[in-house]
């Protein structure tokens, strides 16, 4: 077939971009810099094309690894990819996205070849994270994430962006290397690395005595917790979740974009691809804890919004707070909980990533982001108030945008598994409403009385254009969800049929050994 | 003695004799204007050495009763060893010209420390094991103290020759131990002898004799003459101390630990594990606090020498792969490195404060990249090959029971992530731009920019390094 290696495409396009840059492009001045900023789009919009192949040839019915691709590596790693009805959708929403962000920092005048390469190596390795079926491939992809955001956050960032770059290096690196010892825990228990035979392998859940600790769920357990350690991590999960506003304060805009719209997707779908699948047992034990931690971020993380001062800082325990839903979700372990988690994710890409995206349309002009040197924008920002009001809107929940539909689902997986969190969850969508439409009165509405904004431009072109496509994706998943459902639904109901035998057997395990212990 | 034992040793044997022949060139000819001409033609026999052992294919020779052993896994340590001996000294020439260091001794006291190292690895008796490692040590005195001039330079010379005769002293007296309650000085004679329950005695001897090379490794806690020898020494010297011996010294521990002690895993594996956490962490949280980039490689390179013994520790033949290829891939980074540190030069003059490198990437950016792409390959980032060479040793040691050993090798490596990324912070968003000259000689620039491609184009398939390590340590360990 033509397409053999169609993932491959998609995922190594923007390195290859990347790579042209680096050896050909050469010089500082104005014209380099555009070519490198058309390079990118070029790049970036062809891996979207691309991408656009794999949607039209996805059997949506069928649950299984498509588009598969392996081949040799070293020592015994094999380079395998592959997608299924829960990735797809995040490797689409990596190569729909990449092209807006480009258009996003078309401004930037600072080092733009460096800037354009970090980019496109970061899609790379982004897309390899959602395509990777090795456990050590997957791995590379989710670590090597860190070097480009690394460098993204520490050259062009804000005021405090040596702090901030440290402080996300270093946390999600401590998460994500206990998940590799637990990597190759799992290689030494089960002989392999490829993911799709590790779905099938059952690990060990047989009480285990560490060091005079006794463990319920065995292995599982201790493999669940490290990786649990990464995903969180990455999540970003209360309580810690305190990276991430100083990343994303800090961050660029563009930067911002891709860090809430992709980068803290990688966690829920390693719960998704790795710890709900593969650990059942834990899953099932550790269930509520994790519920109750979603709980108490959707709730704490509202709370704290209410009183941020900084908009990016606003936005990003806001993101913490909407991750909450998707933890809640997934470990409510049923067919509604999943689909809302997945869902929220791909909307909170397209919701975060625009509201991200209004914040940097002033903090061009006005080169602040406190919410104080705002207001009355709407006297001379028409079209902005507009977009801001909408993705305000969505990032509430308000029916008819995708927003809703994420939360929702959610909600209703969650009275299933825990009727109390669901409760206290729920608060989290007034809490909501209250920090956005603050938040959204105080910039936008009001008169016009200070100076510094008395000659404030609306937006332009470039950017009405970038938003446009955000817009039509957050009202189209919100009036019409089946597009997202329908893809996603049998690889879900697939997950969890496997995760439910694997409980049923457990139970029936320690049935007869708790009778046979009773005889 | 028969006469092929002779043609076992010959790589040896025609290193020490261009060694000697140099000498009297040097001595006779024209002094050290010979010296740019000797470092050619050793670093050229070096590279010739190598490809020669390296293409003998299989095959295990033993000579001289069993004292010397010519086995794949010698084959391998030789290769590296010579190799980046040549390396080095191909980097270090324009240095060490432009400071009046180029004396003609330089390039043969090199080959001899080459010869002394070739002779370690290949040791299969402990008298051979001192005989090698005091060849070799001797040679590195001298040159740590090449600099008469400097007090550093010669302090640092002295500090290394004190503590090493300590470690040597240290090593010879676990030697006379296991000698005395094994009753042979042959390591197949001892394997047969320590089996089972250990006679005290042995086990002090192996207890001492494990201490005399874990200073030779540079391991926690046998560190503590490397920051000064590694800031005192100039830096060519500096960065022949960080690779070849380094390599030498594991691949002596490697063939002690299994050819003379291999029947007791157990016992020594606790050693090699305690040294491994002790160095990993040592190296990660002392390196913090450096200044000076000689004495962060210093504690780096003991870090790394804790993942490397991690590897040991594991005490199989994967374990020892794990080795292998985790010394190869920290000696090109580590040559990438230096070649680095040797072109930091304000108005001709070393600078090796880690602080001159603000914003260096707006000066030299190709350099800088190709720094940033090492640094991150030391801190065992992925993608970079770096990560896969600990990933072989926490494997190793994972699929050996010492999952904790994986877990506090991680930690640890999470803070030396820390010092790498001070370097990158320093030199890409730092505050004042940098006061270095841009550019370097094209031969530093070479190895700089060939090493940090190694380290990305690797992740392929790590050149093939792979099947030649598991071949090696198939021989050592069966």
């Amino acid at each position: 077939m033509l397409f053999d290696n169609l993932l491959s495409i998609v995922t190594f396009i923007p390195l290859i971009g990347a790579a042209i840059m680096a050896l050909f492009l050469r010089g500082e001045d104005a014209a380099a810099q555009a070519n490198a900023k058309w390079l990118a789009l070029a790049a970036t919009t062809a891996s979207f094309l691309a991408s656009l192949f794999l949607l039209t040839g996805f059997d949506a019915s069928n649950p299984d690894f498509q588009f598969v691709e392996e081949s040799e590596w070293i020592l015994g790693l094999t380079y395998k990819m592959g997608v299924d009805g829960i990735s797809i959708l995040f490797v689409m929403l990596t190569t729909f996205l990449m092209p807006l962000v480009i258009l996003a920092c078309w401004d930037v005048t600072h080092r733009v070849k460096e800037y354009m390469i970090a980019f496109l190596v970061l899609e790379t390795l982004m897309l390899g994270v959602f395509c990777a079926l090795d456990l050590v491939l997957f791995y590379l992809f989710f670590e090597g994430g860190l070097i480009p955001m690394f460098l993204i956050i520490g050259i062009w960032g804000g005021k405090e962006r040596v702090y901030a770059s440290f402080k996300f290096f270093l946390y999600t690196f401590f998460g994500s290397v206990l998940m590799l010892v637990a990597m190759i825990a799992m290689y030494v228990d089960a002989g392999t690395t490829d993911i799709a035979a590790l779905l099938r392998h059952n690990f060990s859940s047989k009480v285990l005595d560490v060091w005079g600790f006794t463990i319920i769920g065995g292995l599982q357990t201790l493999l669940w917790l490290a990786f649990f350690a990464s995903f969180a991590v990455k999540m970003p999960m209360w309580p810690v979740h305190t990276w991430l506003p100083d990343a994303h304060v800090q961050a660029p805009t563009a930067g911002s974009v891709v860090l809430a719209a992709i980068l803290l997707k990688m966690g829920g779908y390693g719960f998704l691809r790795f710890s709900l699948p593969m650990f059942p047992i834990a899953s099932d034990l550790l269930a509520d804890f994790v519920l109750w931690l979603s709980a108490i971020a959707i709730v704490y993380t509202s709370l704290v919004a209410l009183m941020q001062e900084d908009m990016k800082k606003l936005i990003a325990y806001s993101s913490v707070a909407h991750m909450g839903f998707v933890t809640a979700g997934i470990f409510a372990a049923n067919q509604q909980g999943l689909d809302g988690a997945i869902f929220q994710m791909i909307s909170h890409g397209f919701i975060s990533g625009a509201l991200f995206l209004c914040v940097g349309v002033i903090y061009d002009r006005m080169h602040t982001r406190e919410i104080d040197a705002y207001g009355g924008l709407v006297n001379r920002m028409p079209a902005y108030a507009l977009v801001f009001m909408l993705f305000t809107m969505a990032n509430v929940g308000l029916p008819g945008t995708s927003g809703f539909v994420g939360e929702f689902l959610t909600l209703v997986g969650m009275f299933q598994a825990n009727t109390w969190v669901a409760a206290v969850a729920t608060t989290g969508v007034i809490l909501s409403a209250g920090y956005a439409l603050w938040l959204y009165r105080r910039v936008v509405m009001g008169d016009l009385i200070k100076e510094s904004l008395k000659s404030i431009t609306d937006m332009t072109s470039r950017e009405r254009w970038i938003f446009a496509p955000l817009i039509v994706m957050t009202l189209l998943l919100g009036v019409y969800p089946a597009l997202v459902i329908d893809i996603i639904s049998p690889s879900v109901a697939n997950l969890l049929g496997g995760y439910e035998t694997a409980l049923a057997d457990y139970a029936a395990e320690n049935m007869i050994a708790a009778n046979g212990g009773g005889n | 003695m028969q006469p092929g034992d002779l043609s076992v040793i010959l790589p040896e044997i025609i290193l020490s004799l261009f060694a000697m022949a140099g000498l009297m060139v040097g001595a006779y000819g024209g002094k050290d204007k010979t010296a740019p001409m000797l470092v050619w033609t050793t670093s050229a026999l070096m590279v010739a050495l190598a490809a020669w052992i390296g293409l003998q294919g299989a095959g295990r020779a033993v000579a001289f009763g069993g004292m010397f052993i010519d086995d794949g896994f010698a084959r391998f340590a030789k290769v590296t060893v010579l190799l980046s001996a040549a390396a080095i000294l191909l980097m270090s020439e324009g240095y060490m010209q432009r400071r009046g260091l180029l004396r003609f001794e330089y390039p043969l006291l090199i080959a001899l420390a080459a010869v002394g190292m070739m002779m370690m690895v290949s040791a299969g008796d402990l008298i051979a094991l001192y005989m090698g490692l005091e060849l070799q040590s001797l040679a590195l005195y001298v040159v740590a103290s090449l600099r008469r001039d400097s007090v550093k330079s010669t302090e640092a010379g002295l500090k290394y020759f004190v503590l090493g005769a300590l470690s040597s002293g240290l090593l010879l007296y676990g030697a006379s131990l296991t000698y005395g309650f094994a009753g042979t000085t042959l390591f197949s004679g001892i394997i047969e002898a320590a089996q089972g329950e250990l006679p005290l005695g042995l086990l002090f001897g192996l207890a001492f004799i494990s201490a005399g090379l874990a200073f030779k490794v540079s391991a926690a806690p046998f560190h503590m003459w490397t920051p000064d020898v590694y800031e005192g020494a100039p830096t060519p010297i500096t960065a022949f101390f960080a690779t070849a011996p380094k390599m030498a010294a594991m691949g002596l521990f490697a063939r002690v630990v299994h050819d003379a002690f291999g029947g007791i895993v157990g016992d020594w594996q606790q050693i090699l594990a305690f040294l491994s956490v002790a160095s990993m962490y040592l190296g990660a949280v002392a390196a913090i606090g450096q200044t000076n980039i000689k004495r962060l490689m210093a504690y780096s390179s003991i870090a790394h020498m804790g993942f490397a013994l991690m590897g040991l520790a594991a005490g199989t033949a994967f374990g020892v792969q794990a080795m292998l290829v985790y010394m190869a891939i920290y000696i090109t980074m580590n040559i990438g490195t230096f070649a680095f540190i040797m072109s930091m030069e304000k108005d001709g003059a070393p600078v090796v404060t880690i602080a001159s490198l603000s914003q260096y990437s707006r000066r030299d950016p190709l350099k800088a990249l190709a720094m940033l792409v090492l640094l991150f390959s030391l801190a065992g980032v992925p993608p970079l090959v770096g990560f896969f060479g600990k990933y072989y040793v926490l494997l190793a040691a994972v699929d050996a029971g010492l999952g904790w050993l994986a877990v506090a090798g991680v930690i640890a490596s999470v803070i030396g992530a820390f010092y790498y990324l001070r370097i990158v912070y320093l030199m890409y968003f730092g505050a004042e731009d940098s006061e270095l000259d841009a550019g370097a000689s094209p031969i530093l620039s070479g190895f700089l920019v060939a090493s940090a491609a190694i380290m990305v184009l690797g992740v392929v398939n790590l050149f093939g390094v792979e099947a030649v390590a598991e071949a090696a340590a198939a021989t050592l360990v069966n």
